[in-house]
């Protein structure tokens, strides 16, 4: 009796491992199937997007819309393709990450390890600044940046998204640094080590992890972003995103879907290359962040 | 006992010079000043700014004479902010109950010991790394009215279905939910099942032991231990929603006309295009309001329990 009861339910839950494996693998479907569409509607030609159809792989692949959508597609006035805005993308982006990461480390580490009145109460001010929807400072900010002289400029850019990007990798260094003990560093203070020493020394060397979540985090974050992008930039100097979206918009002629995915990969493969080498990282980049929202 | 005084232990320090001495006091508030005089200024001070020019007649220019709640009143008179808040009351609760449904129930299925756990949550996480412009632009073309997924349908046999939600006034909004909830259910999938890793096993051998099944124990123990998980990925996805602006301007672009707009885009418009500057700083000051009234009940609860614990 026990016997043929316990090989049902072993059947019964083989047959259940089926049916998860199969719900797993049409998820997978799922999240796969528009990059799938991307990349060969990018290899098809225009004749072959119209007789064929979505989910079919292309007839014969070609590469002109990728070297359209890279060199020469009209984006506004010029037709120079997605490449001008790329480069713009990593002016802006490379700078502004190493900065807000900069940044962010000494934040943390003060707000840990030199700890003073006050400081826990601006940390908390800090973090709030994380979660305001930033349209409500676009229009003071659009105004300063003009003062500055810096308005629809690359050094523009760098600032407001470090300017914004502070709160976020604070936290991250913060939240690492609070797991250190504190002996570590009050020996060291004891040894007669100063406020820069003792991070150089010690602080630095053992950040590793965290800093290369910060980059990856903040990578994405202002390679994706398209808000500060329209708002404060136009012309040849928007990044990349913008240039998508102008692209994808603005129909004049006959409309190339093919260029038009083919310049959505362009657009987000430095994001998914960083993906694919570090997720790891990416990951915890992100359920750190999730403290924040 | 010999009493030796704290300072004796640390010579170190006394033998720098004074100068030395009180630089390296000071210097770890020189080094928070710079990002406390930006949080003050271009956080605090700017909502203050956004605040004043809502009170504001400015159009084009900002201009600083106070004529009280007339953006405001202007605002809610606005059919076109009626509808922008209407779009998100139907794109928040369907993108926060879609991503949910699934992220909950792709983690509970891959938390059963399956092979290859790493590979698929990292495929189901992937749209993550993507900006929403590319998102947009991907689901823009699937969506397409007669050459994308309609025509797929009528190559399977299907002459008379139709699926124009794209152009469809009534259901753009819909297809804003379909590319968000895409993009963002992996990301919550992995907190669940981060949240589910946590669960105290004893807890459901117990269970077991008393011989209640698995979706009993799923329902009745596992779930209600997720609370926190449920309240944080409610919290960072009705940002997300509130925020949405790249998802709608590259999907629908706020259309037909404006019957996809949300208060996001709403402002962007009024701002920046339509120079209505006074109109958009209000838009903009009502958008903190919605998120605050649901971050701090957020806020107010986490700090409660960090307390508690």
């Amino acid at each position: 009796m026990a016997d043929t009861s316990n090989t049902q339910t072993q059947g019964a839950s083989r047959f259940g491992r089926y049916v998860i494996y199969t719900l797993l693998g049409l998820v997978c479907l799922y999240y796969l199937l528009p990059l799938f569409i991307m990349v060969s509607t990018s290899l098809k030609t225009l004749d072959d997007i119209r007789s064929g159809n979505l989910i079919a792989l292309p007839n014969e692949v070609t590469f002109e819309p990728w070297k359209e959508a890279w060199g020469s597609a009209c984006i506004g006035v010029r037709c120079e393709g997605m490449s001008v805005y790329f480069w713009n993308s990593f002016r802006f982006v490379v700078p502004a990450v190493l900065i807000s990461t900069l940044v962010g480390a000494f934040n943390g580490y003060v707000l840990t390890m030199w700890r003073f009145k006050g400081s826990d109460i601006f940390f908390s001010a800090l973090m709030i600044g994380c979660f305001i929807p930033f349209q409500v400072v676009l229009l003071p900010m659009a105004r300063t940046l003009g003062e500055l002289g810096i308005s629809n400029s690359i050094a523009g850019l760098i600032f407001v998204h470090v300017v914004y990007g502070v709160a976020f990798t604070t936290l991250f260094f913060r939240n690492y640094y609070v797991t250190i003990p504190d002996e570590l560093v009050k020996a060291a203070k004891i040894d007669g080590a100063g406020f820069l020493r003792i991070f150089w020394r010690i602080i630095l060397p053992i950040s590793t992890p965290i800093i290369v979540v910060s980059i990856i985090w903040q990578f994405t974050q202002i390679w994706n972003d398209f808000l500060f992008g329209v708002v404060f930039s136009s012309g040849d100097r928007q990044p990349v995103t913008v240039a998508l979206n102008n692209l994808v918009n603005t129909s004049t002629g006959v409309i190339g879907y093919n260029v038009d995915m083919a310049a959505a990969i362009i657009a987000a493969l430095p994001t998914l290359f960083v993906y694919i080498v570090a997720g790891k990282y990416f990951v915890r980049g992100l359920t750190a962040g999730s403290v924040k929202g | 006992m010999s009493a030796t005084p704290s300072t004796a232990a640390v010579p170190g320090v006394s033998n720098s010079g004074k100068f030395l001495d009180s630089v390296e006091r000071f210097l770890p508030k020189l080094v928070l000043a710079p990002t406390f005089v930006v949080t003050l200024l271009f956080i605090y001070g700017f909502i203050l700014w956004t605040g004043y020019l809502s009170f504001t007649q400015s159009r084009m220019l900002p201009n600083y004479d106070l004529v009280g709640f007339i953006q405001y009143q202007n605002l809610f008179d606005n059919e076109r902010w009626w509808v922008a808040l209407k779009n998100l009351a139907i794109f928040g609760s369907l993108f926060i109950a879609g991503c949910l449904a699934i992220g909950l129930g792709m983690a509970i299925l891959l938390d059963q010991k399956i092979r290859g756990e790493g590979f698929i949550r990292s495929i189901y996480l992937y749209p993550m790394a993507l900006s929403f412009v590319v998102t947009g632009t991907a689901w823009k073309w699937i969506l397409n009215p007669g050459l994308g997924f309609e025509k797929v349908m009528h190559d399977m046999g299907f002459a008379d279905f139709t699926f124009d939600w794209l152009t469809n006034s009534d259901m753009a909004i819909y297809t804003v939910v379909i590319a968000g909830v895409w993009q963002s259910s992996g990301f919550i999938m992995a907190m669940f099942l981060a949240g589910l890793r946590g669960v105290d096993e004893s807890i459901v051998k117990a269970a077991q032991v008393d011989g209640a099944s698995l979706p009993t124990i799923y329902w009745r123990i596992i779930i209600p231990s997720l609370r926190p998980v449920f309240f944080s990925a409610v919290m960072i996805l009705s940002h997300i929603a509130i925020k949405s602006f790249d998802l709608v301007m590259a999907l629908t672009g706020g259309g037909p006309g404006f019957a996809s707009d949300t208060p996001a885009t709403f402002m962007y418009t009024f701002s920046f295009t339509r120079n209505q500057i006074g109109m958009g700083a209000a838009s903009a000051m009502m958008m903190l309001m919605i998120v605050a009234a649901v971050v701090v009940p957020f806020l107010y609860s986490e700090l409660r329990s960090s307390r508690r614990g």
